[in-house]
């Protein structure tokens, strides 16, 4: 085969003078994981509010939870991302439109990243937190109701510590979906770990070499956040209570 | 950028359809049955008591799970030619289109999340109906394929066609590819008549509503199955 | 039944016909004769060398793809296959020079620079075309000079020999823009437009086209200021001697029998699909240079 390896290129000096490929690729490492922080956050806050909104007793707030959750699931993430991107900008007041667009790099990527990986993951948050409510016995909430509580009341002190801790194991998924997901937004010129080893790739044409060192940085990633869940996980773990079985896959 | 400009849409249609979403659509299929082909050999190789056929499905399906997407639509879109190349045995790599290139990602990518699915649906199985079926006489292959694969199949079918559903949209990723499906040549046109936010703007509709009619067929057929069982 | 003697005789007359070669062949052109079919890589918005001429087709037209059918001509010839098979493969900036390397595709019909650099992985044919690295701005932007693009944002396509001048420029010269990779050039050109990037950096002979193509070409400048000299050629594989010699005969033949010219004027001086617009570009002293001594040197200062 006429591939040539080279597998020392990792510390030569970038196309930009300063840097080795290597450090460019820790540099993308780093927007991958502020990226997911960031919209992990959104997506928690924003999830765990439609999750609990499709579980109280008030049809129509449960109706507009069901649409919210339709509609992030059923769009692929990359027509989510060029919706922010591309469309947004443009459908909103002229000067806030151009302002958005003339952000520098990389935060006029970045941002509208995180608004589309946050929202898109929050449909999936909100999916876990309904199943999480709705997997806790119907008595837990009448007890709550029956010591006086008011409905926010009920969620905030017996619903909702149950039905987080349940949904942990679940939730280890979703964060490493969420990281691995952070590659789309290359598309939207983000420079993450997939676009950093893609750029060493088109300039240095080591290909395999490029792939293969941004590969064993996300199983490394990967390793990391699953041992730092289930450390979580056995912190906070209720005895007796296992969690639900949602059904769907998933990336 | 003006008003909405339905026009531009109307003018493409043709285009959208028989080239971008028939692209899209057989990706899809063929994504789908071989995925779920070779998911279930996959599944079959980790519930195996033999460590040197489960270990390495195992390897390979967790390798899988914890690398995006994209990168595997870029590792396979340059290794392909070379595995080719190997299997043949002709020493140079082979040419690969761009479609075929996409069908072997996505089967290959696929497959290891299928293969979760059916491993649950194996072990869903009690396994007396497979001692049963040892006690008839029956061998490995034909106990698996006559009694435990087809319930396996029917317990998990709504789950294999949900994940078809997240595959289908997943494959608007060959988007970075540069190949005409249907996001593909939604952004095409997008680009060439300046015309972002009526393409993009379609082509999430396109995708919303093609997915919530495949996920409300799912939604009826689960109903249909949970009565009969 | 009859298929397979239909197959044996084919295999028959092969196994006849395959001494009547002067010697074996090797390399892509065995390959080109054993499988029947040439693999080809197209661009698809490389105005005008290599394009889809109307939405829907899968296959590109233009100055490149016109000079290559003629080498697809040469090579029938010479493997004494009159129906060989044209296939062609669309390729990015990005995925051109990988998929030459291995083995994807025999010869890339596109827009694509000779350099020393590239001739590590892949080899040209004699260059069809001699452009330079400029920009293109909006008028309004009032961009006169590379200084007055410092702390801007700019953009260029990935996988380009302009990229790479823009980064390694945007180092040496502490000029501190932001550089943006985009994945096509109408999607580095639809940056500008939108406002995203005030230059997008590219071959100024593909910046003409694009110019050209879009809603308002009024609003656009091309930078004054040429930065690099960009041979056309198109590439082929590697340490393919007689492979090379095949296509450089006959892109030397057609250079220099003039037959060049009648491409050149149908492509750069005519009305092209598909909005039948003229880019009115006389060919260049460097380019008539280039045709006049066919050479597939990647040294820039050859064309100067």
């Amino acid at each position: 085969m006429n591939y040539h390896w080279n597998w020392g290129i990792f510390f030569d000096l970038s196309e930009n003078g300063r840097d080795t490929w290597l450090a460019l690729l820790f540099h993308g490492l780093g927007w991958t994981l502020l990226t997911a922080l960031c919209a992990g956050i959104i997506a928690l806050v924003v999830g765990s509010v439609v999750g609990v909104v499709r579980t109280t007793p008030n049809r129509w707030a449960v109706r507009i939870g069901n649409g919210y959750v339709e509609i992030f699931r059923n769009i692929p993430l990359l027509v989510q991302l060029f919706l922010w991107y591309f469309v947004f900008p443009e459908v909103i007041p002229k000067g806030m439109g151009d302002a958005i667009k003339a952000m520098h790099p990389p935060w006029a990527s970045f941002v509208p990243a995180v608004i589309g990986l946050g929202l898109f993951t929050s449909a999936r948050v909100a999916e876990q937190v309904r199943a999480g409510i709705q997997s806790l016995p119907r008595g837990q909430s009448m007890a709550g109701t029956a010591l006086g509580l008011t409905l926010p009341q009920t969620y905030r002190y017996v619903l909702l510590p149950m039905a987080y801790r349940i949904i942990l194991p679940p939730m280890t998924s979703e964060v490493m979906n969420l990281i691995k997901n952070t590659s789309v937004a290359l598309t939207i010129g983000l420079i993450e770990l997939t676009a950093a080893a893609r750029s060493m790739q088109e300039f240095t044409f080591q290909v395999f070499e490029a792939f293969t060192a941004a590969t064993v940085i996300y199983i490394v990633v990967n390793l990391v956040v699953v041992t730092i869940m289930r450390w979580v996980e056995r912190r906070v773990s209720v005895p007796g209570f296992i969690g639900p079985a949602v059904a769907g896959g998933g990336h | 950028m003006g008003a909405f400009d339905f026009e531009v849409i109307e003018r493409s249609l043709r285009y959208l359809f028989f080239d971008g979403m028939a692209f899209t659509l057989k990706l899809t299929a063929m994504a789908a049955l071989g995925g779920i082909f070779f998911g279930t050999l996959l599944a079959m190789m980790r519930l195996s008591s033999h460590k040197w056929l489960s270990r390495p499905a195992t390897a390979y399906v967790n390798l899988m799970r914890s690398v995006p997407l994209l990168l595997v639509i870029f590792w396979f879109y340059f290794l392909v030619p070379f595995i080719g190349g190997w299997i043949t045995g002709s020493g140079r790599p082979i040419q690969v289109g761009g479609f075929a290139s996409s069908v072997i990602t996505f089967i290959m990518f696929e497959a290891a999340y299928y293969s979760e699915i059916m491993r649950a649906g194996i072990q869903s199985i009690p396994r007396g109906q497979v001692w049963a079926g040892y006690a008839l006489g029956l061998d490995y292959w034909q106990s698996m394929g006559n009694i435990v694969l087809p319930q396996a199949f029917r317990n998990m079918l709504p789950i294999l066609l949900t994940q078809t559903i997240i595959l289908f949209q997943d494959t608007s990723l060959v988007y970075v590819l540069s190949i005409t499906d249907f996001l593909g040549a939604a952004s095409k046109i997008a680009q060439r008549d300046g015309r972002l936010v009526e393409m993009y703007t379609f082509a999430a509709l396109v995708y919303f509503v093609v997915s919530i009619a495949l996920s409300y067929c799912v939604k009826r057929l689960q109903r249909r199955i949970a009565i009969v069982r | 039944m009859r298929q397979s003697r239909v197959f044996a005789t084919l295999a028959m007359a092969a196994l006849v016909s395959a001494p009547a070669f002067g010697q074996a062949l090797t390399g892509t052109l065995k390959k080109i004769h054993d499988s029947g079919t040439i693999t080809i890589g197209q661009r698809d918005a490389s105005i005008p060398f290599s394009y889809f001429g109307k939405e829907g087709s899968d296959q590109s037209i233009g100055y490149s793809v016109d000079i290559c059918m003629k080498v697809v001509d040469a090579i029938k010839a010479a493997i004494k296959v009159p129906s060989l098979k044209v296939q062609f493969t669309t390729v990015t900036s990005a995925t051109r020079i990988p998929l030459i390397a291995n083995g994807t595709i025999d010869l890339e019909c596109g827009s694509t620079t000779n350099n020393l650099d590239r001739q590590k992985q892949v080899a040209f044919t004699n260059t069809y075309f001699v452009t330079a690295n400029r920009y293109v701005a909006k008028k309004s932007s009032n961009i006169k000079t590379l200084n007055d693009l410092k702390g801007k944002t700019v953009v260029s396509t990935s996988g380009t020999t302009n990229i790479k001048w823009l980064t390694e420029e945007n180092a040496k010269q502490n000029l501190g823009m932001n550089i943006v990779a985009a994945k096509d050039h109408p999607e580095a050109f639809l940056m500008v437009e939108t406002g995203r990037a005030v230059a997008f950096f590219m071959d100024d002979i593909l910046l003409a086209g694009l110019v050209a193509t879009s809603k308002a070409p009024g609003d656009y400048e091309i930078g004054s200021e040429a930065y690099s000299v960009e041979p056309y050629g198109a590439m082929m594989p590697k340490d393919d001697p007689a492979f090379a010699k095949v296509v450089d005969d006959a892109t030397a033949n057609l250079y220099k029998s003039g037959e060049i010219n009648a491409l050149y004027e149908k492509w750069f001086l005519k009305p092209i699909p598909p909005k039948g617009i003229t880019l009115n570009v006389p060919m260049s002293p460097q380019l008539k240079k280039a045709l006049a001594n066919p050479t597939a040197s990647g040294d820039p200062a050859v064309y100067k």
